[in-house]
């Protein structure tokens, strides 16, 4: 079933991919990525959908909930940064606890039930918690306007030196702006993915991938799947909260908008797009996911005609308009066109892509193996 | 077989990169960012790049795309291009239709989608990535708020759009951000003497108030004015933002003894809950011995168009009407009907002025330094586009004008002639001491 991949391979994998994380903002530069913000959102969502992968990727469980987790974790550090202090780690901390017992309420009530109830049981309390933030407990989200932190806020833990600076999160006097707020996701980022390799190493990872096999056959083994699957349910969940968390971190505002079903439905499409049960599957998903939005909806005429200019004018203005239903508020389109097509032709997602150009590459070497089922890359 | 050495996926996973950069690199224009000693953004080329922050999508989109439409007429004529538009009729004439400070103006757009979160990632990216010295935009107080505080921390300067609430330059004002349109406080004070003619001293108001900053906002002036010439409140109902069927709301108003219904919602929200209303009947009600009246404090163009017969009749103020006919509205109005074909919205006309005030006051200070652009502004005393004399006041930068109080027209004329103007309100009857709202400028931010 699962190869097995020695420990060396996995720390060269993990030192691989801090690598490529950390320098981000050098090689993503060329194609216009290489800013702050943006580099944020990687690392963010790349932590939120590795984590939601953990649940969906392993157990099968689909979870169409998870912005709950997200806006919780949010509105928690939001507090933290009002009560406490600007400080980003208690508000990290103190997210993953709130998120995690927020989690361990739903996945009580939701995991009773499996597929497409498992399902609307998770969206149906992401859109009530939707709608308390919304409407009900406006005294701590403050609605639609998003909870920001205010000067008058009592930040215990503040010297009152700070008191006139800029309402950013700082690490010990290092703002979570810029690229030192990108380091900061980064380096959580890292910490998410080394845990979550771990996970799906260890023997509670196989119990989980038994799940997602056959729940049957395994409780009459005598395994009550149960305990795992909530197990699951709640560290995917914190690690929701953390991602969350470090969004206030680097933008210290959280609106309800968050948990809306649009946002849980994003990740989902982060997971199967980079490859469900992959490791790596997921971040590369919510990268592409994030680089269309940001990238794509910035697109106008303008920079369409600039791009086009090369053409003559009697075609330059169809393929403008044309191509102008692709771009800009119609950046969905695009993302709706890629997902389509990754769906149809690459079920395992991007990284099922990568596995076939490396077993395109292998075929010279060595005889190909009978590939039956699309094993995932990981 | 090769199955235990077989490292495909260890391998393929270290191409990974490589392979998601292959997929990431799809064309993009890279617009180098320019970072220099003097202030964020400075612009060292030919060019001068401003950020349009507008509602591409959701509830305010219509004025989104109005708001847009009209930053494009902006900088074709800050560039010397079309009939020049209220440059003019402008009072200053620093700006001579070749640029500002001898550079082209270009813009990058973005999309705001009304959320606060979806508004500042694009205008970060703006900032960030496009080098925006200037960003512009927004249809909600919600996201001009979270917008302001933003452009405050990163050092831009924000010229806000469609944005109502008090707490825009109250409460949250900021030293970076400037506002041209009214806020509820001059509706307010500008309704009340006309809501006294109409209805007399002896009414009761219900409110149905969509809930965030504005919504709170508009109900606190509205009532505050109401209840000082003498009506009774006898409940203000909070409604969800977007809220589509206001049917729930709208029954119990029938049985409270109230006899005027003040909506204090906006965009498709209004459009629904008015209709609605109607729909119920409220209008041919009879209640104490009196008509059942309805309010709306904040009205459009674009809104009445959308709300159809339902307008005619009721009460509301708004910022400006393609209407009048002034020399800059009939400038402002001549220009854009000929780019697009029809009269442009309020939304329409606040961005635009909203723009030529910038670059008028990029062109008097001589640079775009957000710190000097902003005391070129700061008590800046202007004429000729569309609201009579005007100040924009240094203590909150807030613009205070003359207000329009307005009346769904009866017969109108054509599907744009829908509202008529009732009073102009003058300037000094809407004017109210900077400190009546609280907040803090602080200091203005360069960003450097």
């Amino acid at each position: 079933m699962v190869t097995k991949i020695s420990p060396a391979r996995d720390y060269l994998l993990f030192g691989v991919f801090a690598i490529a994380v950390l320098t981000m903002p050098v090689w993503l530069a060329p194609i216009g990525a290489g800013y702050p913000d943006l580099l944020q959102k990687f690392a963010i969502f790349g932590l939120f959908a590795t984590g939601f992968n953990l649940l969906f990727g392993l157990t099968g469980y689909l979870s169409f909930g998870h912005a709950a987790f997200l806006g919780v974790g949010s509105y928690t550090a939001v507090w933290s940064f009002k009560l406490l202090g600007m400080n980003p780690i208690p508000a990290a901390i103190l997210a993953v606890v709130t998120s995690g017992v927020f989690a361990l309420a739903i996945g009580y009530v939701s995991l009773r039930r499996s597929g497409i109830y498992f399902s609307i049981l998770t969206l149906a309390f992401a859109q009530m918690s939707y709608n308390l933030a919304y409407s009900v407990l406006t005294p701590i989200t403050n609605g639609e306007t998003g909870l920001r932190v205010l000067e008058s806020d009592p930040r215990l833990f503040d010297s009152s030196a700070n008191a006139d600076g800029p309402l950013i999160s700082n690490l010990f006097g290092i703002e979570m702006t810029g690229y030192a707020g990108f380091y900061f996701c980064a380096v959580v980022l890292l910490i998410g993915f080394f845990i979550a390799q771990r996970i799906f190493r260890s023997p509670f990872g196989i119990m989980l991938r038994a799940v997602k096999t056959n729940q049957n056959r395994m409780n009459y083994t005598g395994l009550n799947p149960r305990p795992y699957t909530l197990a699951a349910f709640v560290i995917s969940g914190m690690y929701a909260g953390l991602a969350g968390a470090l969004m206030c971190i680097t933008d210290p505002l959280a609106g309800a908008e968050r948990m809306q079903w649009t946002a849980s439905g994003e990740v989902v499409l982060m997971t199967i797009l980079g490859g469900a049960g992959t490791l790596l599957g997921p971040i590369l998903g919510a990268a592409l996911i994030k680089y269309f939005e940001n990238i794509f909806s910035a697109f106008n005429e303008q920079t369409l005609h600039e791009a086009f200019s090369f053409l003559p004018d009697f075609l330059e203005y169809p393929v403008v308009s044309v191509a102008g239903l692709f771009v800009g508020e119609g950046w969905h389109l695009t993302l709706g066109v890629l997902f389509m097509l990754i769906v149809i032709f690459l079920p395992g997602g991007i990284m099922e892509g990568v596995s076939r150009i490396g077993r395109l590459f292998r075929r010279s070497s060595s005889k190909v193996e009978p590939s039956g089922a699309t094993a995932p890359a990981e | 077989m090769s199955l235990i050495r077989k490292p495909l996926n260890r391998r393929s996973i270290l191409r990974a990169g490589a392979v998601g950069g292959a997929a990431l690199a799809t064309p993009t224009i890279f617009t180098s960012k320019v970072w220099s000693a003097g202030y964020l953004n400075e612009p060292t080329g030919a060019e001068v790049i401003l950020g349009f922050n507008v509602p591409q999508t959701g509830a305010y989109a219509d004025e989104g795309a109005d708001e847009l439409r009209a930053y494009q007429l902006a900088v074709k004529h800050l560039n010397g291009e079309g009939d020049g538009g209220m440059l003019n009729t402008f009072s200053s004439k620093a700006l001579q239709g070749n640029g500002v400070n001898g550079k082209k103006v270009a813009y990058v757009t973005g999309d705001t989608q009304t959320k606060s979160d979806a508004a500042r990632a694009s205008a970060k990216r703006m900032i960030e990535k496009d080098g925006a010295v200037m960003i512009t935009g927004g249809s909600s107080s919600g996201v001009a708020i979270a917008v302001q505080s933003l452009c405050q921390e990163a050092g831009v300067i924000f010229m806000a759009g469609l944005t109502h609430s008090n707490d825009t330059t109250g409460k949250d004002k900021r030293k970076n951000g400037f506002r041209h349109f009214f806020n509820t406080e001059m509706s307010g004070a500008a309704l009340a003497p006309v809501l006294k003619n109409a209805f007399g001293t002896d009414r009761t108001a219900y409110h149905l108030t969509a809930d965030y900053t504005w919504g709170w906002s508009q109900e606190g002036s509205i009532k505050k004015y109401t209840e000082g010439m003498g009506w009774n409140t006898a409940a203000a109902v909070r409604t969800p933002l977007g809220a589509g069927d206001f049917s729930q709301y709208i029954t119990p108003v029938l049985n409270s003894g109230a006899d005027v219904l003040v909506l204090n919602h906006y965009g498709k929200d209004m459009v629904n809950s008015l209709t609605q209303a109607v729909q119920f009947g409220l209008r041919d009600k009879q209640v104490n011995g009196k008509d059942f009246a309805i309010v709306v404090p904040l009205y459009s163009r674009l809104m009445a168009q959308g709300a159809g017969e339902n307008v005619k009749g009721i009460f509301g103020s708004t910022n400006w009407h393609w209407s009048l006919q002034d020399e800059g509205s009939k400038a402002f109005v001549k220009s854009f009907g000929q780019e697009y074909g029809f009269p442009p919205s309020q939304a329409a006309h606040t961005t635009y002025c909203q723009a030529l005030l910038y670059a008028d006051a990029a062109q008097r200070a001589g640079t775009f330094e957000p710190c000097a652009l902003a005391a070129a502004l700061e008590g800046f005393e202007f004429d000729g586009m569309g609201n009579g004399p005007t100040l924009y006041r240094a203590e909150d930068h807030q613009c205070f004008k003359d207000v329009l109080v307005v009346k769904g027209k009866e017969n109108p004329s054509s599907q744009f002639d829908v509202l008529e103007v009732v009073e102009v309100t003058p300037r000094s009857q809407v004017e109210y001491p900077a400190e009546m709202l609280g907040g803090e400028l602080g200091a203005c931010n360069n960003g450097a």
